[in-house]
């Protein structure tokens, strides 16, 4: 009970296909939520915390941050916004309890990520930690958020992606959740061109109605086919699914591995220009075959010796 | 510390434990928890530990446990002590005399 | 003396042939000379056997101070019947040193807390104790130890004669003029008599309390009158309410689907899982839950079950209705749903009593034809000893029912638990009581992964091919302790308040007085 936990240097780019909200505030909830196999667990300061239990929030996150092992199992915080009177005080538990980083709330502008940058320095500084640790992600919340999603992406060396947030976005844009998303698709669509431009990961708002199966499937299917990394959720019972989405299909996996290897064969004969089955591959397929055989490999359903 | 006026921290919710903490002469503790006859001890040292890291010499404490984990334990009674000194908001002292 | 699961039994205990528990199978083979009851001739024709009060038919079965009462408790917390005759008998009639033969005792039968208390109850024996009789126990507040029978361990000492209930009197939904009774067909519908139909064998007297008054002959009928001495009409036998729920819903708790989820993979993987296995599971959480995706598997898989076996629900009646269940062996319904699928589907939804169900001293019980059983843990040990009887406060709380009989019947028995409750570890290195022996327990799931029993290498084997992780059970127990520290050991005056009886009438463990926690 009385070992302290110190998590691994966090890693910009990783596997994220899930990242699943918990209320910091709930002991019972936060104390083992890795054993669903979420690949980041997002503890929320912010929405899931009343106003006037901010406080406790931060001393029930601070400790299950230093004893809870949550082995592999990406750790980020979400910080109360930067205009309320909570966000540096939340900086700097996170940034002490060891946290691996911090996500946003309602980001504007590529100032915000400056403004929090700072004070996750100062934090840095206060106690301890390595400089340049705490990684950002920033959650856009408004049509300025994501008009801006370029500087926000390229703000900082400790960015790793951008997530839209539904709920707030629908109210501000005037419209409603639509089966198919229209309501969303410009935002999400100049998100993700945003986001792959400045090299970070890119995910999808959580899915509120946990008893709609058939629409959170619909969902996921198409976040996956627009190109998104992950998607935030809100109960375990949605994991699988987005997993079993995200990976790679067999077909996939054995086409990546022809160009792996075809590729590999070529270049380690010196041979420039690559063909396989006669023909010609450019850079990129073999980049995104490579890419393919990483992902399969996290999500453990690629067996071979690549 | 010196507890200034009564406050209170955590729920009666499975695995959470409510602490209140008021002014007293001396540690004044009463301990009610569901997995008293288990781990009532563990629990009493983790309380006694935390206010002293704090110290804090006088004081009543009152602890309902609903089965809660000792990282649970010394977070209430942090937050308790530091709301009783309206200190509970901003620049804590995470790491050192919170551990 | 020491036995076969390291529990230390008094000697003053092992007396009039009762030995230790030795391990499973121990008394295959014996011979056992059954006892019989003492009745009565009814050779000339009777009008009826209608009593016009319960004190009247105690009157014509002789009962007086000593005797044994038997109950079933096919209606839960919302029984009446039980705390009725109790009153009757010792408030109206006056009557001391009774002793109870209960298939349960919980907070339906408070008030017989308040007669152990005064020393009116003197013994009992039961398949679980919960509220406030478990409580009146554990304080040493009775004499003599109560002893706890499983399911089948009651219907064994009772043809064995270590058990003889002088007068049974059963709560029944529907009852004709003369006793032939039912558990459908009234205003308070519970389904099976699964706990009540061998009592009416074995008793001197049989007394049916019924609030439901209805045409002779009331045929097929769980209760023949050819057992019955008296006939009892009450306003109601229950509280409807908590009789039982419309339909035990299954859980939406992400944490028990999961468990669930990894039992039914554990099920599927191994060589049992074929058209026409058999299977058995509770009615918590996670248990029920496991038909939901074995289900899919048998989809899947295009096999059917030959019987589910025990207490039914309406998940289970589900799955027959979409004919992937062939028989229904029903001991006791959990909700109003599976009581009237009994009572629709008298082919292929049975009524079973609990020595065809599960006695280890006869030469039939179906539990000994279960490929599975599915079963929940209050605590488990690292020997894989079960304990469903006593918290982590070691006061009683709880009911082997038919865990140990299922558990040693039964080709593969799978536990399937939380890890931690609370702050009590699950997975522990010593459950405080040993109600089902861990040489009758196979696998263990929990929320943190899953451990086979080491004396199984055949299910080992099958995991590995399946590609199911599994560690060792010390690693489950560690990561416990990990999490919520190593527990004080409980503190227990000497005197013993219960015998934990295994199912072949050894002593498997005894339950201490509780001594008040201090710091």
């Amino acid at each position: 009970m009385s070992k302290v936990i110190t998590r691994k240097k966090p890693v910009k780019n990783r596997l994220r296909r899930t990242m699943m909200f918990m209320n910091a505030q709930k002991p019972g909830l936060i104390k083992d939520a890795f054993i669903y196999g979420t690949d980041s667990i997002i503890l929320d300061l912010e929405d899931a915390v009343a106003e006037n239990q901010k406080d406790a929030a931060r001393f029930s996150l601070y400790h299950a941050l230093k004893s809870v092992d949550y082995g592999d199992t990406e750790v980020i915080v979400r910080i109360n916004g930067l205009d309320t009177p909570h966000w540096e005080e939340d900086i700097r538990v996170v940034v002490a309890g060891g946290a691996d980083g911090i996500r946003i709330a309602k980001c504007e502008s590529a100032d915000d990520v400056h403004r929090v940058e700072e004070k996750v320095l100062e934090a840095e500084k206060e106690f301890g930690v390595e400089e340049g640790r705490t990684l950002l992600m920033a959650a856009l919340e408004s049509p300025k958020g994501i008009l801006n999603a370029y500087e926000i992406c390229t703000a900082s060396d400790r960015m790793f992606g951008v997530a839209i947030s539904g709920g707030d976005f629908r109210k501000s844009m005037h419209v409603q959740i639509q089966r198919g998303g229209i309501e969303m698709l410009t935002a999400r669509g100049q998100m993700l061109l945003a986001a792959r431009a400045a090299g970070v990961q890119c995910f999808d708002t959580m899915f509120p109605n946990i008893d709609d199966m058939e629409g959170f499937k619909a969902e996921v299917i198409q976040n996956h086919q627009m190109g998104f990394d992950g998607k935030s959720i809100v109960n375990p019972r949605q994991i699988e699914f987005v997993h079993k989405t995200f990976a790679p299909t067999p077909k996939e996996i054995a086409y990546a591995e022809k160009l792996v290897r075809g590729c590999q064969a070529q270049a380690d004969a010196g041979i420039g220009v690559y063909t396989v089955d006669g023909k010609m591959v450019d850079i990129p397929f073999f980049e995104d075959a490579k890419r393919i055989i990483a992902l399969a490999k996290a999500c453990g359903v690629y067996h071979g010796d690549l | 510390m010196i507890i200034e006026k009564s406050a209170i921290a955590g729920t009666l919710e499975s695995s959470d434990v409510q602490v209140v903490v008021e002014p007293g002469t001396g540690i004044e503790l009463s301990i009610e928890s569901s997995v008293i006859n288990q781990y009532g001890r563990q629990i009493k040292a983790a309380i006694l530990e935390t206010l002293d890291r704090l110290e804090v010499k006088d004081a009543k404490v009152t602890v309902v446990d609903k089965g809660a984990l000792d990282c649970t334990i010394k977070a209430r009674v942090e937050c308790a002590v530091y709301r009783s000194c309206g200190k509970s908001a901003a620049g804590l002292p995470w790491g050192a005399a919170i551990r | 003396m020491i036995n076969a699961v390291g529990r230390n039994i008094p000697d003053y205990l092992l007396v009039n042939g009762r030995e230790v528990y030795q391990g499973k199978g121990y008394r295959d083979g014996q011979k056992v000379t059954k006892a019989s009851q003492t009745t009565v001739k009814h050779e000339k024709p009777e009008a009826d056997k209608l009593a016009a009060t319960i004190r009247e038919a105690c009157e014509k079965c002789g009962a007086r101070d000593g005797m044994t009462f038997s109950f079933h408790t096919e209606l839960r917390d919302g029984d009446y019947v039980a705390s009725m005759v109790a009153k009757v008998l010792v408030e109206e009639m006056g009557l001391k040193d009774l002793h109870v033969a209960a298939t349960s005792l919980g907070t339906a039968q408070n008030i017989f807390a308040d007669y152990m208390e005064k020393g009116i109850i003197v013994e009992a024996q039961t398949s679980g104790v919960r509220g406030r009789i478990g409580e009146v126990i554990s304080a040493g507040k009775m004499d003599k130890p109560v002893t706890i029978r499983s399911h089948g361990g009651r219907p064994r000492a009772v043809e064995a004669g270590e058990v003889h209930i002088d007068i049974a009197f059963l709560a029944a939904a529907s009852s004709d003029c003369c006793g032939n009774a039912r558990g459908n067909g009234g205003k308070n519908n519970f389904g099976s008599m699964g706990f009540a139909m061998h009592d009416a064998h074995f008793a001197d007297h049989t007394v049916i309390i019924t609030d439901t008054l209805v045409p002779f002959p009331n045929v097929p009928c769980s209760i023949s009158a050819i057992d019955v001495d008296a006939v009892v009409v009450v306003d109601a036998i229950g509280n409807p309410a908590k009789i039982s729920t419309k339909e035990a819903r299954i859980t939406d708790n992400p944490r028990e689907l999961m468990m669930a989820k990894n039992v039914a993979n554990v099920i599927a993987a191994l060589p049992y899982f074929v058209d026409g296995f058999s299977f058995q599971t509770g009615v918590g959480g996670p248990s029920l839950a496991v038909n939901r995706f074995l289900e899919e598997y048998m989809i899947e898989k295009g096999i059917t079950m030959s019987f589910a076996l025990g207490g039914t629900t309406s998940a289970v009646c589900a799955l027959q209705d979409k004919g992937l269940v062939q028989k229904i062996c029903d001991t006791q319904d959990f909700d109003t749903g599976a009581a009237a699928h009994l009572q629709a589907n008298p082919t292929k939804h049975i009524e079973m009593d609990l020595s065809q169900y599960a006695s280890a001293g006869n030469k039939g019980a179906f539990v000994n034809k279960l490929d599975y059983v599915v079963l929940s843990a209050l605590e488990i040990d690292t020997k894989f000893n079960v304990n469903v009887i006593t918290g982590s406060d070691g006061v009683l709380r709880g009911a082997p029912g038919g865990h140990p009989d299922a558990a040693a019947g039964a080709k593969c028995c799978i536990i399937v638990t939380p890890l931690t409750r609370g702050r009590m570890a699950t997975v522990c290195k010593d459950v405080v009581t040993v109600t089902t022996p861990g040489d009758c327990v196979d696998v263990l799931v929990t929320d943190f992964g899953t451990a086979v029993n080491p004396a199984r290498q055949d299910i080992i084997d099958c995991l590995d091919a399946a590609g199911i992780k599994h560690v060792p059970i010390e690693k489950l127990q560690e990561k416990a302790y990990d999490m919520v520290g190593e527990p004080d050991a409980l503190e227990w005056e000497d005197k013993v308040v219960a015998v934990v009886e295994a199912r072949d009438g050894t002593i498997l463990d005894v339950v201490r007085q509780v001594k008040p926690f201090h710091f």
